[in-house]
């Protein structure tokens, strides 16, 4: 799915999990950490960086830290700039 | 299962090169298993193409297709309809359906996606393990359920050899001694008298060393 949303020109995903210990699901955090770590040797291998997806631990009250995090990501993703997949969607 | 794993992202796209149109190909039985050619690997694979492409500013179609096996000519005949409209093959099967694909349809190049590797078993998610070198003469009941051929690095057939130290194989600290493994278990099944018996020296002509092999049941036949 993340890999999709790559595919679509996106240039940067950010995943938002529950604090670790505290999954309604039991590990369904710890699972989707792993394979964050996972898409991120995709993307090096691919070439567009593992710096574009990112995971991030936070509890549903948590608003402030939700802000700080989309903002710290904007930041992030925007030095590393738009994803050169962007660049041949727009010429198709 | 037939343990494999999948190649290189760069030797795969090196395989690729002069392709546009490429038709993916994976199984539903030992790769899935093992995590390296099934419907997710195939479509992972499949985006990480795309996606080497086009940052490339280069096209590529993938058609992602997997097949319930790719051992069997009745699988096989179902992309039938459409292999045409493909350049290439990228088969994420083992070895004997790559080539069986190849077989099947002699106007394609296709391209093997994975190293095929061993016989093994699951010992955890994520963890696999070699069992069975398909000898053709099977021993178990002597070695107590556990393969000399298979799982001692000499394949010895009277073991341990000298290189067997705490349980371990002199190749490798972290393998297990194959014979330590067998004494272990004859011990467990009180089976120590068959330690005693000399396995004498072993026929290979039913392995691969006596040539690539074909079995036929006549009797199943149409």
């Amino acid at each position: 799915m993340i890999l999709k949303a790559f595919e679509s020109g996106v240039d940067g995903v950010y995943l938002a999990g529950c604090l670790e210990g505290e999954c309604h699901f039991l590990r369904g955090n710890l699972r989707a950490k792993k394979r964050v770590q996972y898409v991120k040797t995709l993307l090096d291998e691919v070439g567009l960086g593992s710096g574009r997806v990112e995971m991030y631990n936070m509890s549903a009250a948590q608003g402030q830290r939700f802000a700080e995090v989309a903002r710290e990501m904007t930041e992030k993703i925007r030095a590393l700039g738009p994803s050169p997949v962007k660049r041949m969607r727009n010429a198709e | 299962m037939i343990v494999a794993n999948r190649k290189t992202l760069e030797e795969i796209l090196n395989m690729l090169k002069s392709y546009k149109k490429v038709l993916l190909l994976g199984c539903n039985e030992c790769v899935t298993v093992c995590a390296a050619g099934g419907e997710r690997e195939v479509g992972v694979l499949a985006s990480e193409l795309r996606l080497a492409r086009a940052k490339d500013g280069e096209e590529i179609e993938v058609k992602e297709q997997t097949l319930e096996r790719q051992c069997d000519q009745e699988y096989i005949d179902q992309v039938r309809p459409f292999v045409g409209d493909y350049e290439v093959i990228l088969s994420m099967a083992c070895g004997a359906g790559i080539q069986y694909v190849a077989e099947k349809y002699r106007s394609k190049p296709v391209l093997p996606a994975v190293n095929t590797t061993f016989l093994g078993v699951t010992l955890e998610q994520g963890v696999w393990s070699e069992r069975c070198q398909g000898c053709g003469e099977c021993i178990l009941d002597q070695t107590g359920g556990i393969c000399p051929i298979a799982r001692c690095a000499k394949s010895l057939l009277n073991g341990p050899c000298g290189g067997s130290s705490n349980g371990k194989c002199e190749v490798d600290k972290e393998l297990d001694c194959g014979w330590q493994l067998i004494i272990d278990r004859l011990k467990e099944l009180g089976q120590m008298d068959r330690y005693e018996e000399i396995i004498p020296v072993k026929d290979w002509t039913t392995s691969r060393d006596g040539g690539p092999r074909k079995r036929i049941r006549e009797d199943l036949r149409l």
